[in-house]
């Protein structure tokens, strides 16, 4: 299997129908779920596996199960955030356009434990074109007898549809995504209540990642056990990576974690090192939301241990030293690149997807925006650096949902790891202008 | 039965609408959006808000003009406040009229690392509008986007929600003089929202 759960039949001619998805040993997961296995017993393998959603937290996925409140007799819905807006990350595309039948194979085990009858896949309306492609991989899921009434011919039933979004960054944000879902703005929900509890139409609803509802089919056919004993420690099994930035060969690669920083920045089989031959200055490896690290940080922890792609060994000296797993939208800086310029860049993203429900992250996203601004055209002073860092330490924590830190977070860790790049912005204001829109090459560095 | 009927009473009515524009959906359409509807609870119709205001803005002119946000708010049986929030908050609708190809660059930073703040560049250049500007032959309007989940095949831009991917200057002057050629077909994508539910 190379270490390939998800992508290991990526290649063959046909996959997405289907026919030959089935003829790969495709949907055998809802026939050994649905005919042996009891709810619970999914249930049961999915903890056992180790499994953590793949959206950005890794919060273990059984556990979340779990907490769905199953007392209750209103109905149970299963939702499948498809919503991809993070920047850098582009798997879960990658996944649905090549492997639809994976996703909708996922869903319904998903579903039958949790005792679903109606799930709903929101997807972020630029992927138009990837609607029609779920909408007929659901079709055929249907006449095939997997989807719709009497499952299989077991009493269990269920219905998937398709909901596209409209443009709305925050509507990856679970509770904003509900809020869409049912027609509104995307204005994420005070928590608690948990969607758990009180989700979509106030009843209990549980919300995971695109790339952790197609890990649920494998699971179930190999075992639990069997597919935590891929990875490293916690971080089990494997973990689509979407490569982007200066690389030779950027795309979207399924790792098995524990694969070291290293060999997957120069590893042939990955990102092939740095375009150009250029070094390696810097990495944001989890989607623009998680800490920026320098190449040396990127490469060994601070104790001098060679990183690793886990939720650990990247989180390892926490956000001193250490940054996030996150979705897994590795962004590959070169020597070229200005820190700078990428903050403001960034900057700009989060003041724009502010829903503005919370002051401090409506008004402080635009004021780290504003200073960037002046700091990267050399109109800045040095006490901005300093301004910017206490305006993200005011928006952490301080808000409604993580859209807040998310914003902070870039911004922060840019400052703590490249100081001496936004210092010299402000001390050479007119370099600054002229060389290549103010990008600083690392030799020019002092 | 009988709030369906009602319901296409005001439909009917609503075909008069100020700007004398006929505002309604054609029978096809109609009956997809009434199935739209169906995906929902019982009384959960506004969840369609979203599918539906795709269709109407891709079917009744290219943009969410008062009258055609009023009829989706007819059809779902909702309040027209509850459209004009929900139409005003998300990018991919448009409020104004629109080219009849809208060109959106991504500007975020994976993209303007592999060379995105050319495109725009160039594509401002040779359009001679700035982002938001519509073209005078109303053909092109070119927009600034953030991420599009290409960022491994940037730089990238949408038109229309096509996708172009790994972008260069002369690949843009094929694209447009392409558009040019078709300009009677705003759908480079080939298809509608319509087509895209089963
Ligand atoms: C601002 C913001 C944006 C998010 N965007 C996404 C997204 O695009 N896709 C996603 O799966 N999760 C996203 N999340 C995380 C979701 O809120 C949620 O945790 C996730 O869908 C849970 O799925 P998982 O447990 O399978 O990871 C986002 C969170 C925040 C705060
Ligand atoms: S933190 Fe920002 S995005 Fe999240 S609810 Fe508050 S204003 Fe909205
Ligand atoms: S940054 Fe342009 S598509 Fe992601």
């Amino acid at each position: 299997m190379g270490g390939k759960i998800l992508l290991a039949n990526i290649d063959v001619p046909g996959i997405r129908g289907f026919d030959v998805y089935r003829e790969t040993g495709g949907y055998k997961s809802v026939e050994k779920a649905l005919k042996e296995m009891t709810p619970a017993m999914v249930n049961t393998e999915v903890t056992k596996s180790g499994l953590r959603g793949r959206g950005g937290a890794g919060f273990p996925t059984g556990l979340k199960w779990s907490f769905l409140d199953r007392k209750t007799d209103r109905p149970r819905y299963l939702v499948c955030n498809a919503d991809e807006s993070e920047p850098g990350t582009f798997k879960d595309r990658y996944l649905m356009q090549h492997l639809p039948h994976l996703l909708i194979e996922g869903l319904i085990i998903s579903s039958y434990a949790l005792g679903v009858n109606t799930c709903y896949i929101y997807i972020r309306g630029e992927f138009k074109y990837l609607v029609g492609i779920l909408e007929h991989a659901i079709l055929e899921a249907r006449d095939h007898g997997f989807l719709g009434e009497r499952i299989l011919g077991t009493d269990y039933s269920l219905k998937i549809f398709v909901h596209p979004g409209a443009g709305a960054y925050i509507c990856g944000e679970e509770t904003a995504l509900l809020e869409s879902l049912e027609g509104k703005r995307g204005n994420p929900r005070i928590k608690p209540p948990f969607p758990a509890f009180k989700g979509l139409y106030g009843c209990p609803t549980v919300v995971n990642n695109v790339e952790t509802l197609a890990a649920v089919g494998p699971i179930i056919v190999m075992g639990g056990e069997e597919y935590a004993k891929f990875g490293k420690g916690k971080s089990t099994g494997t973990k689509l990576i979407s490569a982007c930035g200066n690389i030779n060969k950027p795309g979207v690669y399924e790792i098995e974690m524990g694969l070291p920083v290293e060999d997957f920045i120069y590893g042939a089989a990955y990102c092939g090192g740095i375009k150009g031959d250029k070094y390696l200055k810097a990495v944001i490896p989890g989607g623009s939301s998680v800490p920026i690290l320098p190449a040396d940080l990127m490469l060994s922890t601070a104790k001098g241990e060679r990183r690793l792609m886990t939720y650990e060994s990247l989180a390892d000296g926490d956000f001193a030293t250490g940054t996030m797993l996150g979705s897994g939208g590795f962004i590959v800086f070169d020597e070229d690149a200005c820190i700078v310029r990428n903050t403001w860049n960034l900057a700009h993203f989060y003041r724009h997807e502010s829903c503005g429900q919370c002051s401090p992250c409506r008004e402080g996203t635009g004021w780290m925006e504003k200073v960037l601004f002046r700091i990267e055209h050399g109109q800045g002073k040095l006490s901005d650096i300093d301004l910017l860092v206490r305006i993200s330490k005011n928006i952490e924590g301080n808000t409604i949902c993580p859209l807040g830190d998310a914003a902070a977070w870039p911004v922060a860790s840019a400052i703590r790891h490249f100081r001496r790049e936004f210092e010299f912005h402000v001390e050479h204001p007119e370099a600054v202008k002229h060389i290549n829109h103010g990008a600083l090459p690392v030799s020019a560095l002092p | 039965m009988n709030k369906m009927m009602e319901q296409n009473n005001i439909v009917n009515h609503r075909q008069f609408a100020p700007e004398g524009r006929m505002v309604a959906f054609t029978p096809e359409v109609l009956q997809k959006v009434r199935q739209l509807i169906q995906r929902y609870p019982e009384g959960q119709q506004k969840s369609a808000l979203l599918p539906v205001l795709h269709i109407a803005q891709e079917e009744l002119g290219g943009y969410l003009s008062v009258d055609v946000m009023d009829y989706v708010a007819t059809l779902l049986g909702i309040e027209p406040i509850e459209v004009y929030e929900v139409a005003t908050f998300y990018s991919m609708f448009y409020l104004d009229k629109m080219g009849n190809y809208v060109i959106e660059v991504c500007r975020t930073g994976p993209c303007s690392i592999s060379g995105g703040e050319k495109i725009m560049e160039h594509l401002q250049e040779v359009l001679r509008v700035k982002p938001g500007e519509t073209t005078p032959d109303g053909l092109f309007t070119l927009k600034e986007v953030e991420c599009l989940g290409s960022c491994g095949t940037g730089p990238v831009m949408q038109v229309n929600t096509g996708y172009y991917e790994h972008l260069t200057p002369g690949r843009v002057d094929r694209i447009l003089e392409e558009l040019k050629e078709n300009a009677n077909n705003n759908k480079p994508d080939g298809s509608s929202w319509v087509e895209k539910f089963c």
